[in-house]
């Protein structure tokens, strides 16, 4: 499949009247509809799209200008309102769940001239590395399809690599955009918590979940940011953009410190994953970077820390799906508490229901010290390590996953080493650094991930220097 | 702790509102179980002289001005996904048993 050309020359080119909104997304369409065999897509919006690229193309006629992203196509994982369109969070408790408003970042790209085409496959509610706990299908992954593309934004990473879109939106709660790109072969970028709102996102866990941009090019992820970034009254978390934005990037390496961390090339890393990281690293340092070996000893606690916050939010935010507002409601219950309990169970699908009873416990009476609190005490032990880790280093590197992608079924019967594939992605979230996932090579024709992180709010020399690493080792 | 019975397990899932089936009680017991011996590790990390995070970026109390916002939502949009609706209000079954 034929990859798009840079956002910026869509945009100019719609704009210029070089080439229509409606062609960009008539090219969009046929690509969802041609591939439909990988199952990325739910639902494409054909004629939400069609209106909106014709009246962006009226506009380019009238001589108005239109915004960055005049006419270019995208595809939006289905846990973001698209409203009026069905938001499911690929879960069954969702079916049918028509979006009453519109999240934040969507509002933002489409008043830059943006377009959805269509909404993206997930794990449930995002709870998952693989798409193999969507309550609908299991995406394919594009380079083998008897593997999966990651998750839990999977249908969003396989999306950009099969070209359906230039660009696909998902959410990262513990690696979930940088996963599926290190899977797939994608540019996935997990921004600094808090720069981009979240309202009119389904809700995984609060104190990690952002939204980012998943591409084919750093230059590309780095303008859909810079569109999406900043503070928003309607989700309180969120801070203020950097005042140099985040595109028209120089590509930086030279004279950068570079931290490789220990623990991430130790043992559990497949030997292909780590010669493609160990090649990556050389060219950085061949290019000028500074290359620092260091130690963050709590990393091997990240996971466990993760897997209590993470069930504990989650079992909190779901709450709200109790069959009376919205969602799935089960009509032959006699009694409130009846219809609480049966539009749950039926509604959730496993892994749901998993993470619910994991977090209810943790937060009971009796277990919340030994649980939750201990784990937010050693969050802060690790957000120390890497606060003083930053103050020796620009950027830290180590691979995005211990392994390239696995066959699909292979995990999903331990739900605790499904939950292992994030061991390396989970800490970013924990401390609210920016992360980002570039592809670094194959093994046995499957993508590598080459995973970079920088300090809080340093999302620009992030991008600056995932552009330059882009260069070297693509 | 870290590891659940039967009834450990029948009780979070009246605590979460949720009746499980028996397959799922059996099965919730091995591996939240796996889970919770998993996550152990962390009981032997010293964190002496150290707070719990509760937000990591520092944002502290933020508020906003105290005035009604119109956002444009239509209450029509909002009332669609309701299950049971009723003069423009949520219906719900009995509360009392």
């Amino acid at each position: 499949m034929e990859q798009w050309p840079a956002i910026t020359i869509l945009a100019a080119d719609v704009q210029a009247g070089r080439t229509t909104a409606r062609s960009l997304v008539e090219r969009s369409l046929k690509a969802i509809a041609e591939q439909a065999d990988f199952k990325a897509i739910i639902v494409s919006l054909d004629e939400r799209a069609l209106a909106r690229a014709d009246s962006i193309d009226a506009q380019v006629s009238a001589g108005t200008a239109v915004g960055r992203l005049a006419g270019v196509p995208f595809i939006a994982k289905d846990n973001f309102l698209v409203y009026g369109a069905e938001t499911t969070a690929a879960s069954n408790i969702l079916k049918g769940f028509t979006a009453p408003y519109q999240a934040a970042a969507i509002e933002k790209l489409e008043a830059e001239g943006a377009i959805c085409v269509a909404k993206a496959n997930l794990d449930a509610f995002a709870h998952g590395s693989s798409t193999e706990n969507s309550d609908f299908m299991t995406t394919k992954n594009p380079h083998d399809t008897t593997r999966v593309p990651g998750g839990s934004s999977g249908g969003s990473a396989a999306a950009v690599v099969l070209a359906m879109a230039p660009f696909a939106l998902g959410t990262d709660t513990g690696g979930s955009i940088r996963l599926p790109a290190s899977y797939c072969g994608a540019v996935g970028y997990k921004p600094t918590y808090g720069l981009v709102s979240r309202s009119g996102v389904v809700a995984m866990a609060s104190s990690t979940d952002v939204i980012g941009p998943l591409t084919m090019s750093v230059d590309d992820a780095a303008l859909v940011l810079d569109v999406m970034a900043g503070r928003d009254q309607l989700d309180g978390t969120t801070i203020e953009k950097d005042v140099a934005g985040y595109d028209h990037l120089s590509a930086t390496i030279a004279g950068k410190k570079v931290g490789v961390i220990k623990e991430y090339l130790a043992e559990g890393i497949a030997p292909g994953v780590k010669q493609q990281v160990e090649a990556a690293i050389a060219k950085l340092k061949a290019a000028g970077a500074e290359i620092i070996d260091l130690s963050l000893p709590s990393l091997p606690t990240a996971l466990a820390v993760y897997y209590i916050l993470c069930p504990a939010e989650v079992s909190s935010n779901l709450g709200r799906y109790d069959g009376q507002r919205f969602g799935f409601s089960y009509s032959d219950a006699t009694t409130l508490d009846e219809s609480y309990k049966q539009s749950r169970s039926r509604g959730f699908g496993k892994e749901a229901k998993r993470r619910i009873m994991i977090g209810t416990y943790v937060l009971s009476s009796g277990y919340y010290d030994a649980y939750y609190k201990k784990a937010q005490t050693v969050r802060t032990k690790l957000i120390n390590e890497f606060m003083a880790a930053f103050e020796q280093v620009d950027i830290l590197v180590g691979p995005t996953a211990p392994d390239v992608a696995f066959k699909i079924g292979e995990n999903i019967d331990d739900p605790l080493k499904m939950y292992l594939t994030d061991i390396l992605t989970v800490a970013a979230n924990l401390v609210g650094v920016p992360s980002i996932s570039l592809p670094a090579g194959t093994v046995d024709g499957l993508p590598v991930g080459l995973q970079l992180m920088a300090a809080q709010r340093a999302d620009r020399a992030l991008l600056a220097f995932a552009k330059g690493a882009e260069e070297l080792i693509a | 702790m870290g590891k659940l019975s039967r009834d450990d397990v029948l009780k979070l899932a009246n605590l979460a509102r949720l009746e499980l089936s028996e397959d799922e009680i059996t099965e919730y017991v091995t591996e939240l179980s796996e889970i919770l011996q998993y996550v152990e590790m962390l009981q032997s990390v010293d964190v002496s002289g150290l707070a719990p995070t509760n937000q990591v970026t520092g944002l502290t109390n933020v508020t906003r001005d105290d005035e009604i916002v119109d956002y444009g939502y239509q209450v029509a949009d909002l009332l669609t996904n309701v299950p049971a609706v009723e003069a423009g209000q949520l219906k719900v079954k009995r509360m009392i048993g």
